[in-house]
C-alpha cells in the first residue's frame, strides 16, 4: 500500500478544488441547518420526549441519499471516461491502492461534512447552557458514531457505483438507487414482517432484520453499541470495496 | 541476473484474443537498448493492444513478454518502473496545473521527493513547456497537450518509452518539435511509437514493425523494407527520339531494366516512360550514357525512392491477399 497516502493526498486536493464538492457542502449544511433550526423549534413550543441529538440524527438518510452521490460519482467513473485509469495502472500502483486512495478520501471528506455539523451543537451550547437539557451527550456521541460507521458502507457503495458505471451520472444516479435500496427497501421489507411469516422465509426476515439501518441508528444513539451491527457495516463495506476492484480490473481487462 | 540482458524487449509469440477475436496473433521481436522502434499497422491491427500489453496494462493470451529482462507476466510492477507510457489520444486530467500533475505522477512512478522538483524542470525544459507550468490542463492546445504528455513519460527516466499515436493531431511546426524530442532520447532510452504519419517513422525510427491483423507482416530498416517488400527500382525518364532504339539501349544492364509504363510524345516530342529494374545501385549515369550512345535526347531522368507509404501499402495489401488466399 505504498502508493495509497500519495492517491488519498491526490484526491483529497482534487475533490477540494471540484466545485461539486462545494456543491455537496453547502446543500449539506443548509439543509441540515435547516432541519435542526426546524427540531429546536419544536422544542421552543412544546416539551419532547427525546433530545435533539436523536432528533437530528434520525435524518441521516437525507444528506446520506445526496451528498455520498456527488462526492464519489466522479471518483472512478470520471477516471475511465477520460482514459486516464489507464496511464493511472501503468505505474507502479495496483488496483486496490487506486480504489482506497479514493475511497479514503471521500470518506475523510464525508466525515468532515458531519464534523461541521458540530457547529451547530456548540451554538447550541453557547445559547442553551452547557447543563441543558437540550445537549445531552449520550445521544450525541453516539449519532456520531453511527455517522462515522454506517458512513463506512454509504461511501463504499458509492464507489462502487462509481466502479461499474462508464459516466458519473449513471454512477451518481446508482448510487442514489442503491443508497435508497439499501436504506429505504429494507427499511419497507422490514416494516412488514407478517409477509416473512412462512418458515421458509424465516432466514430472509433474518437478513432483513439484520441490515435493518434505521434499527442500528436507534441503538447507537440509545448507547447501545452491538458488535453484529459493526460487522455488519465493516463487512458490506469490504464487500463493497472487493466489488470495486473487481470491477475496475474486469473493465481493464475488456481493454 | 536481469540486470545484465542485453536487450531492452523481447517479445515471443505473443497471442491476445478478446471474445473470441484474436488482436495480437503470435508476434516476435526483439529490442536493444537505446534503440528506436515504429509500429505500422492500419487501426485493429493490434498495435495498441501490443503496447498495452508490454506496459503491463494488459495480460497476454499467451507468449512471453520481457522488458529489461522481467517478465510481464510475473513481474508487471517491475516492468511498470521501466516503462514511460503514453496511450493514444493521451488523456490527461483537465482540472490539474501542469506541473501538479508531473508532481502527482513522479510521485506515483516512485521519483524521490527531493529529486522530483529539479526532474521536472528538466523535463519542462526539454519539452519547451515552461511558459505554460501553471496553466490548468484543460485549457491547453493540443501540441502543448501532446507535449506534456511525452513530459510525463519521460518524467522518472526510465530506460522504456511507449508512445501511442505521439503525432496525432499535431500541425507540422508541431510534429517537428515532437520529433526532435524523440529522436533526443536516441541512445538513451529504448522507445516504441506508434504512428500513421509515416515519413514521421521513417525519420526518426531505426527500425520499423508492420502489423496487419495482429501479425507481423514486415519488419526492418525502411531501407530494408523498400528491398523486400518492393524489391525494385523505378525510373523516371523523359526522352525523345525513335522509340524502337529505347530497348536497344536498355539492353546492357543486367538484370534487365524493364519499361513498364510508356506515355505519347508531348508537344516537344518527348515521352514520358517509367523504367523498373531489381537492381539496388543507381544506374542514372550508366543509363544516360546508353541513352544518349542510341541517339536519345534525355529532358529528365530520376530515381523514384518508394517511400514508406508504398512499402506499407504493399506489405498490408499483401498480408489480405494472404488472408484472402486462406
Amino acid at each position: 500500500m505504498k502508493h495509497f497516502w500519495t492517491i488519498f493526498s491526490h484526491e483529497v486536493r482534487m475533490l477540494l478544488v471540484s466545485p461539486s464538492t462545494y456543491i455537496a457542502a453547502v446543500f449539506f449544511l443548509l439543509t441540515m441547518g435547516f432541519m435542526f433550526t426546524g427540531i429546536l423549534e419544536q422544542y421552543s413550543h412544546a416539551p419532547q420526549d427525546s433530545s435533539p441529538a436523536i432528533m437530528f440524527f434520525e435524518y441521516f438518510w437525507v444528506p446520506v441519499m445526496f451528498m455520498v452521490p456527488l462526492l464519489t460519482m466522479r471518483c472512478l467513473a470520471e477516471e475511465r471516461r477520460l482514459g486516464t485509469m489507464e496511464t493511472l495502472l501503468t505505474t507502479p500502483v495496483t488496483t486496490p491502492e487506486v480504489v482506497l486512495g479514493k475511497y479514503g478520501a471521500a470518506y475523510g471528506l464525508y466525515l468532515a461534512l458531519w464534523g461541521a455539523t458540530g457547529g451547530f451543537f456548540y451554538i447550541l451550547k453557547e445559547f442553551a447552557g452547557a447543563s441543558s437539557r437540550l445537549l445531552d451527550p449520550g445521544p450525541l456521541v453516539g449519532g456520531y458514531v453511527f455517522v462515522a460507521i454506517s458512513g463506512l458502507l454509504f461511501v463504499a457503495v458509492g464507489v462502487l457505483a462509481s466502479a461499474l458505471a462508464r459516466n458519473q451520472a449513471v454512477a451518481g444516479f446508482l448510487c442514489f438507487f442503491l443508497l435508497s435500496a439499501l436504506i429505504w427497501g429494507d427499511n419497507f421489507l422490514a416494516s412488514h414482517p407478517a409477509w416473512f411469516d412462512r418458515e421458509a422465509l424465516h432466514p430472509i426476515r433474518a437478513a432483513v432484520d439484520y441490515a435493518w439501518i434505521f434499527r442500528h441508528y436507534d441503538d447507537f444513539t440509545r448507547g447501545v453499541i452491538d458488535a453484529r451491527q459493526i460487522l455488519f457495516y465493516l463487512s458490506g463495506t469490504v464487500l463493497a470495496l472487493i466489488f470495486s476492484i473487481l470491477s475496475v480490473e474486469a473493465k481493464q481487462l475488456q481493454g | 541476473m536481469p540486470e545484465t540482458v542485453p536487450t531492452a524487449i523481447a517479445v515471443s509469440h505473443l497471442v491476445k484474443s478478446y471474445a473470441g477475436v484474436t488482436a495480437v496473433n503470435d508476434i516476435s521481436f526483439t529490442m536493444a537498448r537505446g534503440e528506436i522502434l515504429g509500429l505500422l499497422g492500419p487501426n485493429g491491427a493490434g498495435k495498441s493492444t501490443t503496447m498495452r500489453i508490454l506496459t503491463g496494462y494488459l495480460p497476454a493470451t499467451s507468449g512471453t513478454v520481457s522488458v529489461c529482462g522481467f517478465p510481464v507476466t510475473t513481474q508487471p510492477d517491475e516492468v511498470k518502473r521501466r516503462v514511460g507510457y503514453m496511450p493514444e489520444n493521451n488523456p490527461l486530467p483537465e482540472d490539474m496545473r501542469v506541473s501538479e500533475y508531473l508532481y502527482f505522477r513522479g510521485r506515483l512512478k516512485e521519483v524521490a521527493r527531493r529529486k522530483l522538483g529539479p526532474r521536472i524542470d528538466e523535463v519542462l525544459e526539454v519539452c519547451d513547456l515552461k511558459r505554460i507550468r501553471h496553466k490548468i490542463i484543460g485549457r491547453l492546445s493540443k501540441g502543448y497537450r501532446q507535449r506534456v504528455g511525452i513530459a510525463e513519460a519521460i518524467l522518472a527516466e526510465p530506460p522504456v518509452i511507449i508512445m501511442d499515436e505521439p503525432t496525432i493531431g499535431l500541425d507540422p511546426h508541431q510534429i517537428l518539435i515532437v520529433r526532435d524530442l524523440i529522436a533526443s532520447l536516441r541512445g538513451r532510452m529504448t522507445v516504441i511509437i506508434s504512428s500513421h504519419i509515416l515519413p514521421e517513422i521513417e525519420v526518426t525510427c531505426d527500425r520499423v514493425l508492420i502489423i496487419n491483423q495482429g501479425r507481423i507482416v514486415a519488419q526492418g530498416t525502411p531501407a530494408d523494407l523498400r528491398r523486400e517488400i518492393i524489391g525494385r527500382s523505378t525510373y523516371a525518364l523523359e526522352y525523345a527520339g525513335d522509340p524502337g532504339r529505347l530497348p536497344a539501349a536498355l539492353a546492357p544492364f543486367e538484370p534487365a531494366v524493364q519499361i513498364s509504363a510508356e506515355g505519347p510524345p508531348d508537344d516537344a516530342g518527348f515521352r514520358r516512360v517509367t523504367l523498373t529494374t531489381s537492381r539496388d545501385d543507381d544506374l542514372g549515369e550508366g543509363l544516360l550514357r546508353a541513352l544518349q550512345a542510341e541517339s536519345l535526347r534525355v529532358r529528365a531522368l530520376s530515381r523514384a525512392i518508394p517511400t514508406l507509404e508504398d512499402v506499407f501499402l504493399a506489405a498490408t495489401r499483401r498480408s489480405w491477399e494472404v488472408v484472402d488466399r486462406k
